[in-house]
């Protein structure tokens, strides 16, 4: 019996050191794991022009500009990566995710040009938490609920058990 | 002679508490358990297909496509039952690695080595279908973010615990050994589930947080929801099967060293 009460508190000290030491290295290396900085982080410290890195918010409504390539070239386009408090803009040269729009969340990995622009050499697309069927969001943008290039959609509770009438065939 | 084997055969409750009483003692708990999960066992397996099945249909034939990720959404209907189940089996084996370090439970020993492997298929499947997911959705087969290495290091800790416990000629040290690492190994599991909170990742937060309040629709959240109840159904069905598999497997290993003793010592007498 005490044998067992010795062993359970072995391991319950245990957890604890693991599990502050655990929580310590994650802390100091706070910097390093996140996968992307905000617009906002980057005003606060900006890097220097050489120093690549990644830049994630959405993409700003309307700020969207496709150039038109020369032939075989690859596309360009220009847009502005926003977090709401500041946005940066961003040329692109490339191939862009299916899921790109305005309004989307978006990662993109590059370096600043002397110009102030940040040239991207990778553009990720970042899907946000929700899923709704496409009449249900058809809804939401008819009744002025939300428009996508905005941002986020409303909270949950307002739409996931919304059941517009289905029209077509709706698979 | 006719009397030398019969005795033997007459013999063998008595000769096995000598040699293998402790052994046999042991089997105490897990006979009980062959039985009460026999008797389980069909039912369970008949609940698990038929709930798959139930859950299969409705997410890849009857659920909607996404507004935006058309039909490319479904794999979600595998990736998260999936990513749920890595994380709750890692769990289980926390609770057993436990129960083996504190009470030296045998069966535990047993249904942590045989839920090793099936944990790792499952975080395996767990990663390919959102490396499927990635690239048509995020334009990326893989990513170093917080939620994908956390999940990758869940992934090598099932790999080494499964290797870890089978390792050792002493099963007992094997399981200690392997109880040790799964322990030390639950720390990654808040790292796993609140990564996508605590840092800047491409993955998305959680969609399905509370059950009042999913940003889900309910018409993608409840095929979700069974075939999350039908994969895990059939995980517990695998993970039974095996442990049961293993209990029998030790029964014949101990009745035939119980034989071989016997056999050893019946010229000398």
């Amino acid at each position: 019996m005490t044998r067992k009460r010795r062993r359970l508190w072995i391991l319950l000290l245990c957890a604890i050191g693991v599990g502050s030491a655990t929580a310590l290295t994650l802390t100091a290396f706070q910097d390093n794991i996140v996968f992307f900085r905000s617009p906002s982080d980057i005003m606060a410290e900006r890097p220097a022009p050489e120093r690549s890195f990644r830049l994630g918010g959405l993409v700003e409504a309307g700020s969207v500009q496709r150039e038109e390539a020369a032939a075989g070239a690859r596309p360009t386009v220009r847009f502005r990566v926003t977090d709401g408090a500041h946005a940066i803009p961003v040329t692109y040269q490339g191939v862009l995710p299916d899921l790109f729009r305005e309004g989307q969340g978006v990662v993109t990995a590059g370096r600043f040009g002397l110009d102030g622009m940040f040239r991207a050499t990778e553009v990720l697309a970042r899907h946000d938490e929700t899923y709704m069927p496409p009449e249900v969001a058809d809804a939401l943008k008819r009744a002025g609920h939300w428009q996508p290039e905005q941002g986020t959609p409303p909270p949950a509770a307002t739409w996931n058990t919304l059941q517009p009438a289905r029209t077509g065939s709706g698979s | 002679m006719p009397r030398e084997t019969g005795q033997p055969i007459a013999a063998p409750p008595k000769g096995a508490q000598s040699t293998g009483a402790r052994s046999l003692h042991r089997f105490a708990n897990p006979g009980r358990f062959l039985r009460m999960t026999g008797r389980l066992m069909p039912w369970l397996w008949a609940l698990a297909l038929a709930v798959t099945a139930w859950g299969t249909v409705w997410a890849l034939g009857i659920a909607p496509a996404d507004w935006q990720q058309g039909e490319t959404v479904r794999i979600m209907y595998v990736h998260v039952p999936m990513a749920w189940l890595a994380m709750g089996g890692y769990l289980g084996l926390g609770i057993l690695s436990v129960m083996s370090l504190i009470w030296r439970h045998p069966l535990a020993d047993l249904a942590a080595r045989e839920l090793s492997p099936v944990g790792a298929a499952v975080t395996a499947l767990c990663l390919a279908t959102g490396s499927l997911w990635g690239k048509p959705m995020w334009g990326t087969w893989w990513v170093w973010d917080a939620r994908l290495t956390s999940v990758l290091v869940l992934f090598f800790l099932w790999l080494g615990h499964a290797a870890l416990v089978r390792a050792f000629d002493e099963a007992d040290r094997g399981a200690r050994a392997g109880a040790i690492l799964a322990l030390v190994g639950l720390v990654n599991l808040p790292i796993v589930k609140f990564s996508v909170d605590w840092w800047n990742t491409l993955h998305q937060p959680a969609s399905v947080t509370r059950l009042n309040a999913p940003g889900m629709h309910v018409d993608m959240l409840y095929p979700l929801l069974v075939c999350a109840l039908g994969f895990s159904l059939l995980f517990g069905a695998v993970v039974l099967a095996r442990t049961r598999a293993a209990v029998m497997e030790r029964r014949v290993r101990a009745l035939e060293t119980a034989r071989a003793r016997r056999a050893e010592a019946a010229p000398v007498g």
